[in-house]
């Protein structure tokens, strides 16, 4: 890339916003370059490439809080940005839980040296070799199964970034990223012309991690074919097996309710739960932005605080809510390092790398157990509410008869609460699987609302 | 009133030196490599926001962003850069990058360039929120506040936010056209938790349109927190909702989100294009009940999914999708109506510069029809009233939907009785639109709080609906 780096900006406008007025402040910077191809029936359909850089600033002053950001990052432009910016801030109240991390809680490794978060063979990947990739990834979806007769095609997407943080205390930190995921969707024509359709991707931070694009190819066909002849079934109240995907979707709503920005507004059902047992002993979710080479991963937060591996649940024992400074403050916690950070936002705590820990059973055996459930392989719909921890989502997937998987099934509907659910878990098999930032195995809940017909 | 497009056209070129000679020279670059087609989509962008929280100002944000994007199409193919950076030199790096969809030698294909001027604007200009002072913003927040805390005093917290958004665009193309607009748009939402011992709710509304302050002229600040309120205090009181198949009657306004989700999706070209929608090759054959008529209309006044012109500088219309329940056409950006060989129904949108063009809704709802919305619900022995909602999802492929109701009761006996939590509506578009079995005279757009997500893409849509009896749609209550 030209010009001044990512962290010379950040610095720089930190030392402006300094000289214009701000007492506390921090920049964040974001640099990156991206492509795309997407291939479909075999023919090049889009080819993006293009680089981007864009810079956010935070400035508090006697607890007045302001966010701005720009993509104009030319030295004149900057200047007036930061005396806004300044300005911005006499509109918000004082608040006394607003400010940067204590000079303590600041970390002292300002890369992300040995945390794997950079490939160089992403920079280096060709065009022509991209657009095999997809081709071989669409193709192998289509060879799997005759009944696939078409796609909405296969896609490559690559990103190398880099991006700094540096703050009033004197924190500095950048390191560099890639990223590059592969995605099909195969579709096939079921009875009545009723179109049914699977996807399967693949996302990591390097090159040799990618699944082999003939396997993300194959693996989209089969679940589109599975679902041929899905039908809807009577409402009952069943065991319900979730497979890893939707393990990392159902954990996912769960850590929203862990947030500090939740816990303080009173907008999650864990609210007074700290400390509780909430869910099975088989039950453990850990945010560890420290798993080397993972997506989500990274040396310190959106503020510049040393992360670190927290135990959300612990064998079914509620551990930790996840906080940034603010929220930390705000109910009388440390922060977790868990701060997620926009160009465009405030700073706020979130996951990271979360890990669904593996049990000791094989799937197999998870589905052998049931004489009549459903196994779900998609979900639909945000119907969980956090602050009552009430559970509700459209689903697809296959009915379970004897240990067995029977035959496909659609349009249903699961529903529970979320702390009976996670009681509920009676088996975790080990077969954890990643998915991007998020990994997880098979897992069985004992019993559900499953709504039909 | 300045015509908009007129004063858009003016700020890229008194800002950036952007006039006829350089896009004329940008284009030609694109076109080199043997592109059909080719546009710059110029933007400039500024979001401001106030967050509201403990009865006072949290924070308060200002985003600025600018860019062009630079797309040029070959068949069905496309190519795609953009540059934040709107120095000439930048942007000729980007036209060369996209020109490489092309693959013929490289030869400069003269472009002419031509300002033109679109006739009005669906919204007004004259004094985005941008430009008011923050004062008075934050009353508008304070009270909102009052109204919600004393609405009820289980109300324990109101947290707020006014955002507002001023955009200006301008779209060059190879055919020559180069047309600008501004578009405003604000957002007012309220959020509210009531709280009765270790029982907690939190509702969410809001509110808002391509206009000014004068929103809060035809809905009150208060009004939008009441509502909040309203809604969580009812949710203290909801019971289990059924689970199973149940006759649902669809309240007007925001169920139009459920056409928007099931039905309005699989009418966008793309989708057609690739024969990966349910709808694929089936104009003019019946898709619906005969009582549904669906229109896509980006033109009403202020709305919060209109646009004087699209992304791709073709003029918003009013498009009827299906008629009496014969389905009559599909929403076409440039390239799904080359391959139709159809007028763009200037429906071609994007996020921002940065993110490709598909064709995407606008303002969507159904016509109202002759019932009366209180006959429709004495009409059901036992149902389910579904009157707001917090989202949906749909499977374009098949028109398998899910939606999330955030508001429900119970109807037994013709009588709307028990307020239900947690309920979800499952089906399949096509099937629920042939289930319609009555339409009501009650016509209402939802007010202005939709965004519509498509391929990681948000984009602010309407939706719109009057009063609608579904003889079944499968309910995924809990009480079983």
């Amino acid at each position: 890339m030209e010009g001044p780096g990512a962290l010379e900006i950040a610095r720089n406008v930190v030392s402006l916003a300094r000289r214009a007025g701000a007492e506390q402040c921090d920049a964040v910077v974001s640099m990156y370059t991206e492509s795309n191809v997407t291939v479909r029936l075999g023919e090049l359909e889009k080819l993006i490439e293009a680089g981007s850089m864009s810079l956010g600033l935070r400035v508090i002053s006697k607890g007045r809080t302001a966010v701005c950001s720009t993509s104009d990052l030319s030295p004149a432009s900057l200047e007036q940005f930061v005396r806004d910016a300044v300005d911005l801030a006499s509109i918000s109240e004082p608040d006394e839980f607003a400010g940067l991390p204590s000079p303590a809680e600041l970390s002292n490794v300002t890369n992300a040296d040995g945390l794997g978060l950079y490939d160089e063979q992403i920079e280096s990947l060709s065009t022509e070799r991209k657009v095999a990739m997809a081709r071989a990834c669409e193709g192998a979806a289509f060879a799997f199964d005759k009944r696939i007769n078409n796609s909405d095609g296969a896609s490559l997407s690559t990103r190398v970034g880099q991006f700094a943080l540096a703050n009033s205390l004197g924190f500095e930190g950048s390191y560099p990223s890639t990223s590059i995921s592969l995605m099909v969707e195969a579709i096939a024509d079921d009875e009545e012309g009723k179109k049914r359709n699977g996807y399967w991707y693949s996302a990591e931070r390097a090159l040799h991690r990618l699944l082999d694009p003939e396997e993300v190819g194959r693996v989209a066909a089969r679940r589109t074919v599975d679902q041929i002849g899905a039908r809807k079934m009577p409402t009952r109240q069943v065991p319900v097996v979730f497979e890893p995907m939707m393990t990392v979707a159902l954990a996912g709503d769960l850590v929203g309710c862990v947030s500090g920005s939740a816990l303080y507004r009173g907008a999650t059902f864990l609210a007074d739960r700290l400390g509780d047992t909430i869910g099975s002993p088989l039950v453990t979710i850990v945010d560890d932005p420290r798993l080397a080479g993972r997506l989500g991963a990274r040396p310190f937060d959106g503020e510049g605080v040393t992360t670190r591996r927290n135990d959300i649940i612990r064998e079914g024992q509620f551990s930790t809510f996840l906080f940034d400074c603010y929220t930390a403050r705000r109910t009388k916690n440390s922060t977790t390092g868990s701060a997620q950070r926009g160009i465009e936002t405030l700073p706020a705590p979130g996951v990271s790398t979360m890990v669904f820990e593996a049990g000791a059973d094989t799937p197999e055996a998870v589905v052998a157990g049931v004489s009549e459930g459903f196994y779900v392989t998609s979900l639909m719909g945000n119907g969980f509410n956090p602050t009552t921890g009430d559970y509700s989502r459209g689903a697809a997937g296959f009915w379970i008869e004897n240990g067995r998987l029977a035959f496909p099934v659609t349009e249903v509907n699961i529903s529970g609460q979320m702390e009976a659910m996670l009681r509920d878990v009676d088996m975790v098999a080990n077969d954890l699987t990643w998915f991007g930032s998020s990994a997880a195995p098979t897992i069985r809940v004992k019993s559900m609302t499953v709504a039909g017909t | 009133m300045t015509n908009p497009g007129a004063a858009s056209l003016e700020f890229f070129a008194s800002r950036y030196n952007i006039d006829s000679v350089a896009m004329s020279s940008l284009l030609s670059i694109a076109l080199s490599r043997g592109g059909d087609f080719a546009e710059l989509f110029f933007e400039h962008r500024t979001n401001s926001a106030i967050q509201w929280e403990d009865q006072r100002v949290k924070s308060a944000s200002r985003n600025v962003a600018q860019g062009v994007g630079i797309r040029v199409v070959k068949g069905d193919a496309i190519g795609y850069a953009y540059t934040e950076s709107l120095e000439m030199e930048a942007m000729r790096r980007a036209a060369e990058t996209a020109s490489r969809i092309g693959t013929a030698d490289e030869r400069p294909v003269p472009v002419d360039a031509t300002p033109m001027l679109q006739a009005g604007s669906f919204y007004s200009t004259t004094d985005p929120l941008t430009d008011e002072p923050a004062a008075r913003k934050v009353a508008l927040m304070e009270r909102a506040d009052r109204a919600a805390r004393g609405y009820d005093p289980s109300i324990a917290r109101l947290d707020a936010s006014i955002g507002d958004e001023l955009k200006y665009v301008m779209v060059a193309r190879s055919d020559g056209k180069v047309v600008g607009d501004i578009q405003p748009l604000i957002r007012f939402n309220v959020s509210a938790l009531s709280q009765n011992g270790q029982s907690r709710q939190v509702a969410r509304t809001g509110g808002g349109g391509r206009l000014g302050i004068e929103y809060f002229d035809r809905v009150t600040p208060e009004e939008l927190a009441r509502e909040a309120a309203r809604q969580a205090v009812l949710q203290q009181g909801a019971i289990e909702a059924p689970a199973g198949t149940l006759p649902v009657v669809l309240a007007a306004g925001d169920s139009g989100v459920l056409l928007h989700e099931a039905v309005g999706h699989g009418l966008e070209a793309d989708f057609n294009r690739k024969g990966t929608s349910n709808y694929s090759g089936r104009v003019g054959q019946p898709v619906a009940s005969p009582l549904v008529t669906v229109v896509d209309d980006g033109t009403i006044a202020d709305s919060r999914g209109s646009i004087n012109v699209d992304d791709e500088g073709n003029p918003a219309t009013r498009n009827v999708l299906i008629e009496g329940g014969t389905l009559r056409g599909y929403l076409h950006d440039e390239v799904s109506a080359r391959h139709f060989g159809v007028t763009p129904s200037g429906s071609g949108r994007r996020q921002t510069f940065k993110d490709y063009i598909m064709p995407r809704m606008t303002n969507t709802f159904m016509l109202p029809g002759q019932s009366t919305p209180d006959e429709i619900i004495r009409g059901v022995d036992r149902g389910i009233y579904a009157v707001s909602y917090s989202g949906g999802q749909v499977n374009i492929s098949n028109g398998d939907f899910v939606f999330s109701v955030t508001e429900a009761y119970l109807i037994e006996g013709g009588k709307v009785t028990a307020p239900l939590k947690n309920v979800m509506l499952i089906g399949n578009g096509p099937e629920v639109l042939s289930r319609v079995t009555a339409v009501g005279n009650d016509y209402q757009l939802s007010d202005g709080r939709w965004t519509c997500g498509k391929d990681g893409q948000s984009v602010p849509v309407g939706v719109g609906m009057p009063t609608v009896l579904v003889s079944g749609i499968t309910v995924g209550g809990t009480k079983v």
